[in-house]
C-alpha cells in the first residue's frame, strides 16, 4: 500500500503500525454510510416500537460513533497501544456509568 | 516492494537527509513521534469522553424520573432543523477527513480547499443553532423565572382532531421540562463551545497551510485536529437522536 509515502528505511520499531493513509474513496464511503444512518434514526423515531425507540437509537448513534472512529479517526489503521487506549476508555467510562446507576436503582427499590 | 525502493537509495549517506525536520531527537523514528503524537490526543478525548459522559449520565437519570416531561419537551425541538444540521456536521467532517488525506498526500491547495470547507460548514452549524436557541427564547423556553409552562400545560388544540397536540402534563410535571432545557442548552451549549473552539483552530491551521507548513509531510497538527473534530461529531451523533427524537409518535 502506498509505498510511495512510505519510509522503507523504517526497521527499527517494527511494532510501531504502518503509516497507512487512507484513500478519499473510503470516507465517501462512510460518508454515505452516515447520512443513510441519519435518515434511518430520524424515520425510526416516527415508528412506534415501545421500549425498542430508545434502544434503536442508540444503537444507530453507537454504530455511527464506533464508523466515524475506525475510519475518520483511523483508529482500525492503528498500533495495538491506541486500539487498546481507545477501548479501555470506552470501558472505563461505561464502568462508571454503570456502577453509578446501581446506586440510584438500589435507591428506590420496588417503588419505581 | 519495499526492499526494491531501498536498493536504489544508498540508505546510510541519506539517513541525515531522510528524517523531516519536525522529527524530534527523543523520538527514534517518524513513525513512533506519529504514534505517541496520536496516543497523547486520545488521552486528551478521553478526559473530554469522561466530561461529556457526566451530562449523559444526567440525561439518562433525568429521562427516566421524568419522562412524560422530557417526551412533551423534546417534541419542542424542531427535527428538520435537527435533522439538517446533523447532516451539516457529517459533512464537515467529511471534509476534515479529506483534509488529513490531502496534507499526507502533500496537495497544499487542496489541503487548504478542504480546511476552509471545515471551517464552512461548522459555521453553518452554528448558524442553524442560532436559529433554534432564538426560537426557544422567544417561547420563553429557556429555563428560569421567565420560563414559560402554559404550552405543556395546555397543549395547543390540533385543527384536525380536536384532540391536544401532545399529552397535557400536571402543573408539577410541567416544570420539569425546564431539567429538560437545562440539559439541551448545557450538552448542546458545551458542544457548540467545542465546535467555536475548533473553527478558531481551524483559522489558525488554515493560515499555515497556506504558508505551506502542512504539505512536506508534517501532518501531526492536521491529523490531530481532525481526530478533535471527529470526536465532536461523535458527542453530536448522540445528542440527536437523545434530545430531538425522544417520542416522536404522540397518542400512539
Amino acid at each position: 500500500m502506498s509505498s510511495e509515502y512510505h519510509d522503507p528505511a523504517n526497521v527499527n520499531n517494527p511494532e510501531h503500525a504502518d503509516h497507512h493513509i487512507v484513500q478519499p474513496g473510503t470516507y465517501i464511503a462512510v460518508y454515505i454510510t452516515l447520512l443513510v444512518f441519519t435518515g434511518i434514526t430520524v424515520g425510526a423515531a416516527f415508528i412506534d416500537l415501545h421500549i425498542l425507540n430508545p434502544i434503536i437509537a442508540v444503537g444507530i448513534a453507537c454504530f455511527k460513533a464506533v464508523i466515524v472512529m475506525l475510519f475518520f479517526m483511523h483508529v482500525i489503521y492503528q498500533s495495538k497501544l491506541i486500539k487498546l487506549t481507545v477501548s479501555a476508555g470506552f470501558f472505563t467510562f461505561l464502568i462508571l456509568i454503570a456502577m453509578t446507576l446501581t446506586d440510584y436503582i438500589s435507591r428506590a427499590w420496588g417503588r419505581w | 516492494m519495499d526492499n526494491t525502493i531501498v536498493a536504489t537509495h544508498d540508505t546510510h549517506a541519506e539517513e541525515h537527509h531522510h528524517s523531516l525536520p519536525q522529527l524530534r531527537h527523543h523520538f527514534e523514528t517518524e513513525e513512533q513521534q506519529r504514534e505517541a503524537g496520536t496516543f497523547g490526543m486520545w488521552l486528551f478525548l478521553l478526559t473530554e469522553i469522561m466530561f461529556f459522559g457526566g451530562l449523559f449520565f444526567a440525561y439518562l437519570l433525568y429521562r427516566n424520573w421524568y419522562n412524560p416531561a422530557f417526551v412533551a419537551a423534546s417534541n419542542q425541538l424542531s427535527i428538520p432543523m435537527g435533522t439538517v444540521n446533523t447532516a451539516i456536521l457529517i459533512t464537515s467532517g467529511f471534509f476534515m477527513a479529506l483534509a488529513v488525506w490531502a496534507a499526507e498526500v502533500r496537495k497544499q491547495s487542496l489541503l487548504v480547499m478542504f480546511l476552509i470547507l471545515t471551517t464552512v460548514f461548522g459555521c453553518a452549524f452554528l448558524g442553524v443553532k442560532y436559529f433554534e436557541y432564538k426560537e426557544k427564547w422567544e417561547k420563553h423556553h429557556i429555563p428560569g423565572a421567565s420560563f414559560d409552562v402554559s404550552e405543556f400545560i395546555n397543549p395547543p388544540v390540533s385543527a384536525k382532531t380536536g384532540k391536544p397536540i401532545e399529552e397535557p402534563l400536571s402543573p408539577d410535571m410541567a416544570r420539569k421540562t425546564q431539567i429538560f432545557f437545562v440539559l439541551y442548552f448545557a450538552m448542546t451549549g458545551m458542544h457548540a463551545l467545542h465546535m467555536i473552539i475548533g473553527i478558531v483552530l481551524l483559522f489558525w491551521l488554515i493560515a499555515r497551510a497556506r504558508k505551506g507548513d502542512f504539505s512536506s509531510g508534517y501532518v501531526a497538527p492536521i491529523e490531530n485536529f481532525g481526530l478533535y473534530w471527529h470526536f465532536v461529531d461523535i458527542v453530536w451523533i448522540f445528542l440527536f437522536p437523545l434530545l430531538y427524537l425522544i417520542n416522536r409518535h404522540p397518542g400512539t
